[in-house]
């Protein structure tokens, strides 16, 4: 009898309810819009996320290279219980974040990718997710963890996220943190925030495509930066050496 | 005392910089090397506020002369906080006018973001007074969100007055590719929408994020040297004109008017003295708005408005770029950065470019006379510079 061996490899989802999309006026004055994306807009995200893996600054690199992963995996169905949201302005992709729900009160946060930098895209994406748990997926806790100190700084620090160390998260299986429900309260209307509904222009424009973004996160001129300790000496001689082949400064 | 000129200039890109505080510092000389075509410098001062505490480093000059191989050449670090930069260049000035040294490097470095923000602020709060400020918690932020509240209070300057210069400064940065800052913000995205206080949150009340400066790394260089050899370079001649300094009491609380900067009223008024020009000829400024409150208080105490108008003038957009005294056309320390020790030196570096009508698309239209302010300590320590182009 033949085995359909898809079958076993694929996980069954649980059911969860769609995030309704929201916005939000940033600093810029632009109106950003942030939505769930359906399975088959997977690989217009992909494409997008794929050029940060060669972005070596601020863990650009291992994100994008694991958010490329889940998205992967979830466009695969080898992901159980994922969801993707991707903030937009104007259509251009400015964010992605992503995580799954580990059981009916506790979900677990994965990503928040941003491919804007600055004006706190990347902190309303991460904030409409965990809004995501607590109000739509009805959770107790979400495990968050962080690969940046930039991340650290807006999760753990300005949520004031609770250890809890005895939990490995999936991430590499470090040591979590947690928002939880009066956590989460406390962030609504300061940290959480945006309007409802999304004036339907403005969500057809960002459903029509996801366009690339503009001003995409680019790596450090000095390619040695990420590597190179503190107090290197001999990082000067290096990056001398490549000003004088750049004609940068005389030899 | 001998004519002093700019012959060369270089800076860095500001922001957060991934090599070492010395070549942060030496970078510039060598740009400015190259504009003046000046190959060696008798002397080098660099003006540097917090080597020794966040990056663990002293001796900077030492460094950099050699890192740069000017030796013999002299050097000499400048810490006057973050008014370093110019401290640096009034001491450049001193040794071209007095007919000691013939060419002075004068460059500026800090490497801030080696430390977090939090750490940061503190580093910049040890200029307060230990005992009767710093020992309380006091930092920049602070003194500034007290000052800021007074001010409002007496003059009637709005928090829509403190946003209209936070925007205007943050988005000529977007026209300067050396600019920490490069993110369009607006009053509605800052000030007027119902996501602004989450945008835009209070730092030290009144004053909000997009009000204050960020934490930068950054250099910048100034050339100075005598007129024969500033007619050598070929390049247009800027004369630093105008040198003017000024203290006030240490302790902020001990001022008898607080709301009065009288070190930038007198620095400035020395420097305009010196330079044989009053304020209604200076046709381009650089402020230090490390807050957004500081550029309207100093465009009043150097004389430019009067007291307690400032405001009005950014209403009539007297300050914008096109304006009648376009200020801050760098994008300031708001936007540009404010890495302590070079803030000085990047404002003259932004005042010679526009004189010799280099500054490209933010150029504003045929200025002869420039102005600098560079605020030490909270209005403690004030050095202000005056630049007019010769032809």
């Amino acid at each position: 009898m033949p085995v359909d061996l898809e079958k076993i490899l694929r996980p069954v989802d649980r059911p969860m309810p769609p995030f309704p999309p929201k916005y939000m006026t940033i600093a810029s004055g632009e109106e950003m819009v942030i939505r769930q994306v359906d399975r088959d807009e997977i690989p217009d995200v992909l494409s997008h996320v794929a050029p940060l893996m060669a972005v070596e600054r601020d863990f650009y690199d291992v994100v994008a290279a694991r958010v490329y992963a889940e998205l992967l995996a979830y466009y695969r169905h080898r992901m159980q219980d994922e969801y993707v949201l991707v903030a937009q302005i104007d259509g251009e992709i400015c964010a992605v974040v992503n995580g799954r729900m580990v059981d009916e009160k506790t979900g677990m946060s994965l990503h928040t990718l941003s491919l804007r930098r600055g004006l706190r895209i990347g902190a309303h994406a991460f904030a409409a997710k965990m809004e995501y748990h607590m109000d739509i997926l009805g959770h107790d806790e979400v495990l968050v963890v962080a690969e940046s100190p930039i991340g650290f700084r807006r999760w753990m620090i300005e949520y004031k996220l609770e250890k809890r160390f005895d939990i490995p998260h999936e991430l590499g299986g470090v040591p979590s943190y947690a928002l939880t429900r009066p956590l989460f309260e406390r962030a609504r209307g300061t940290l959480v925030i945006g309007r409802r509904p999304v004036p339907e222009g403005l969500l057809a424009k960002a459903k029509e495509a996801i366009l690339p973004p503009s001003d995409p996160p680019t790596p450090p001129e000095d390619l040695m930066a990420a590597t190179r300790s503190k107090y290197d000496p001999t990082g000067t001689a290096l990056i001398l050496q490549r000003w004088v082949q750049e004609g940068k400064v005389r030899g | 005392m001998r004519d002093v000129y700019a012959v060369g200039i270089g800076i860095t890109s500001f922001g957060r910089l991934e090599y070492p505080l010395s070549e942060i510092a030496a970078y510039p000389v060598m740009m400015a090397l190259r504009d003046s075509g000046l190959r060696e410098v008798d002397q080098l001062y660099v003006a540097n506020m917090g080597s020794g505490r966040v990056n663990h480093q002293t001796g900077l000059a030492s460094a950099v002369v050699d890192t740069l191989s000017l030796t013999p050449a002299g050097a000499e670090v400048i810490e006057n906080g973050p008014a370093s930069g110019a401290s640096a260049l009034k001491q450049g000035f001193f040794a071209v006018a007095s007919g000691v040294h013939d060419v002075v490097a004068v460059t500026g470095a800090e490497r801030m973001r080696e430390v977090n923000n939090l750490e940061a602020t503190e580093f910049v709060a040890t200029l307060t007074h230990p005992i009767a400020e710093s020992i309380y918690g006091v930092t920049l932020p602070s003194l500034a969100g007290m000052f800021t509240r007074a001010y409002m209070e007496k003059y009637g300057v709005t928090s829509r007055h403190l946003a209209m210069v936070a925007v205007k400064n943050q988005n000529n940065a977007l026209l300067n590719e050396f600019a920490h800052l490069h993110q369009e913000i607006s009053i509605e995205g800052i000030l007027d929408s119902p996501e602004s206080m989450t945008n835009n949150p209070f730092v030290a009340d009144p004053l909000r994020f997009f009000d204050c400066c960020p934490v930068s790394d950054g250099g910048a260089c100034v050339i100075l040297a005598s007129r024969e050899v500033a007619e050598k370079t070929g390049r247009p001649l800027v004369r630093l004109a105008g040198v003017g300094q000024a203290t006030d009491t240490h302790c902020v609380h001990e001022r008898e008017e607080p709301t009065d900067l009288l070190a930038v009223r007198r620095a400035a008024k020395a420097a305009f003295q010196m330079a044989g020009v009053g304020p209604s000829d200076v046709d381009v400024a650089e402020l230090h708005d490390a807050f957004t409150i500081l550029e309207i208080v100093e465009s009043e105490e150097a004389g430019f408005f009067k007291k307690g108008e400032g405001h009005l003038a950014l209403e009539r957009g007297e300050t914008q770029r096109d304006g009648r005294l376009p200020i801050n056309v760098s994008g300031g320390l708001k936007g540009r950065g404010h890495p302590v020790g070079a803030t000085g030196i990047a404002q003259a570096h932004e005042i010679v470019l526009e004189l010799r009508g280099e500054a490209g698309e933010r150029q504003v239209e045929d200025p002869k006379v420039g102005f600098t302010c560079n605020f030490g300590g909270f209005g403690n320590n004030v050095v202000c510079l005056v630049f007019r182009r010769e032809n």
